[in-house]
């Protein structure tokens, strides 16, 4: 389209201002900060980077991380798609999706206090009021510290809390391209001898990769981020700790500005493998057009 | 054989599989539920699941804790406050959004491809780091704990997501429409107006409920930007308060985290057909 040169940025203006104050400029003096000690003031180098990959709290954040990433994308995406294409078929549909979704509208405060209540843990000699532990103990089991029990089963129960979370918004933006897709293209493969799951694989999936991949890294670059849960339920004891939950630790207990501008320019740097992706498919897109 | 696996697979299992995730997804929620109308005492000694024996013995249930909580002392505050916040805090920036989003995909400037991706590449930054930088500001211009300080915090922190998700969207409309409008000699106000919006309307719906979600839901951003007063704090302060003081009684903090989900869930519902119609976001039609 033609316009006088000024003009886009009249649009993108406004915008680009706000993310210059609130997320540019921070940023940049966030990096700047990494490089200096507790209160900003003295230079120390690499010495907050050095902390950042050494220290053992720092270890299992990574850990943790990477675990977060891969099951935490893994479940909502694939979980997100089942919901997207099994529900097309049924007639309660609105029902269902409705359920799934309703987490996402749950503040933190709350949905902590949810599961907390479902992880509740108390000792076998006590009724338990936790659902997980009566189910273990119906079961004949020992009650479990589902929060306490390092490093798998606390760290995979605050993943779970995500997922559950999360799925909803996966599915509805999966659902929405999965209904996008022409009726026709599943109908003639359908004619053609194809069965349900050739269709998913050879007809939806392919269709629906774009989309797959938006879900994907926009769930990737969440997660890393991911603060609340952990903040909420546990605090990052117990070997859960995550990096953006250490960062506010740093800030905001320990008043260690440096080290947690630097956990903030790891984090930072860990994402950017995402951004090109991102990028590559915005070049696409564009090719396409 | 595969076919019929396979349609036997696809058919009656399927309601079984469905019904049985949608059950395992409810059930946390309705045992918060639940607890938050059984008497204190019920809640400590057996798990919630016990009212089931007998479902319609009302004697067990007890409106107290929501009395409770409602007339506790600022929440009828604290919800107006949540409604001051998170009205303008989620109309300003889709709007703003929704004219990036425009120039993004549809016009030509120097650096277009390289500022798109610089906005959503923005989506990584994590928001704690910002704080510190912002209030420092924000406290010389003596602007901190007030609204017009969060609403563009909010607006600021949603906008890349939104930028991504509403230009995913007027990206994909039809180029025959912004040719003719051109043509037709409308002013790419006019088509922005006339066309755009019209046209985006599912999309907008969507983003404006994840916007107004996130900004009623935030507890982080309202502490650090509009400090732990009463008279400026939301909803989600107050219940975060209850939690720090009312710490293992149960049947208040159920009671709470249902308060505070009331108006989110109405939001939701009211504006879920968007949802069901298909919101397009991303590049559904990359």
């Amino acid at each position: 389209m033609r316009t006088r040169r000024w003009v886009p940025w009249l649009y993108a203006g406004p915008a680009l201002l706000l993310l210059i104050f609130f997320l540019v400029y921070p940023s940049v003096d966030t990096a700047r900060l990494s490089f200096f000690d507790r209160r900003g003031e003295a230079f120390v180098g690499l010495q907050n980077y050095r902390y950042a990959f050494t220290n053992d709290t720092m270890l299992t954040a990574f850990r943790n991380n990477a675990l977060w990433v891969g099951v935490f994308t893994l479940f909502t995406v694939s979980l997100g798609l089942v919901f997207a294409v099994l529900l097309d078929r049924v007639r309660y549909e609105r029902i269902i999706k409705s359920i799934v979704f309703i987490p996402m509208a749950i503040s933190m405060v709350g949905a902590g206090t949810i599961w907390k209540f479902v992880y509740a843990y108390r000792p076998a000699s006590a009724a338990q009021i936790g659902l997980l532990n009566a189910i273990v103990v119906g079961f004949g089991g020992q009650p479990i510290g589902w929060l306490i029990e390092r490093p798998w089963i606390n760290n995979l129960c605050l993943i779970v809390v995500g997922i559950w979370m999360w799925t909803g918004f996966c599915m509805v933006i999966l659902s929405a391209a999965y209904k996008n897709i022409p009726k026709q293209l599943m109908e003639a493969a359908r004619i053609d001898g194809a069965n349900e799951w050739q269709i998913f694989r050879r007809v939806i999936l392919p269709l629906l990769k774009p989309t797959i991949a938006v879900v994907t890294t926009t769930m990737i670059v969440f997660v890393l981020k991911i603060f609340d849960i952990v903040y909420v339920m546990t605090n990052g004891n117990f070997s859960t700790e995550v990096l953006a939950n250490r960062m506010y630790k740093e800030q905001f207990s320990f008043g260690n500005h440096g080290r947690a501008a630097t956990i903030a320019v790891v984090l930072l740097i860990l994402i950017i493998p995402m951004m090109i992706v991102n990028i590559r498919r915005f070049k696409q897109q564009e090719a396409i057009r | 054989m595969r076919r019929r696996t396979m349609g036997f697979l696809t058919r009656s299992p399927l309601h079984v599989v469905l019904i049985a995730l949608a059950l395992i997804w409810m059930l946390p929620t309705v045992g918060l539920l639940i607890t938050s109308f059984r008497p204190p005492q019920d809640v400590g000694d057996t798990g919630w699941w016990t009212v089931l024996a007998h479902p319609f013995n009302f004697t067990q249930y007890t409106l107290a804790n929501y009395k409770a909580v409602l007339f506790e002392e600022g929440m009828g505050r604290a919800f107006v406050n949540s409604l001051i916040i998170t009205v303008p805090a989620t109309l300003l920036p889709i709007l703003l959004a929704a004219f990036a989003a425009y120039a993004f995909a549809w016009m030509e400037f120097p650096g277009r491809n390289l500022l798109f991706m610089i906005v959503v590449g923005l989506m990584v930054v994590p928001l704690q780091m910002t704080f510190i930088p912002i209030l420092t500001i924000f406290a010389k211009i003596r602007v901190a704990g007030t609204f017009p300080a969060i609403w563009l915090a909010h607006a600021g922190y949603g906008m890349p997501l939104m930028v991504y998700l509403l230009h995913g969207f007027i990206a994909g409309l039809p180029r025959d429409l912004f040719d003719s409008a051109a043509i037709d000699g409308a002013s790419s106000i006019k088509t922005f107006f006339r066309i755009v919006v019209p046209l985006s309307v599912p999309a907008i719906a969507s983003v404006v409920i994840f916007q107004f979600l996130w900004v009623w839901n935030d507890l982080l951003v309202a502490l650090i930007y509009l400090g732990g007063s009463p008279n400026v704090g939301p909803v989600t302060l107050r219940v975060a308060n209850l939690v720090g003081s009312r710490g293992q009684q149960w049947e208040v903090l159920t009671a709470a985290a249902f308060v505070s989900m009331a108006l989110p869930l109405v939001v939701f519902f009211s504006l879920q057909r968007y949802f069901v119609r298909g919101i397009l976001a991303g590049s559904v039609k990359g």
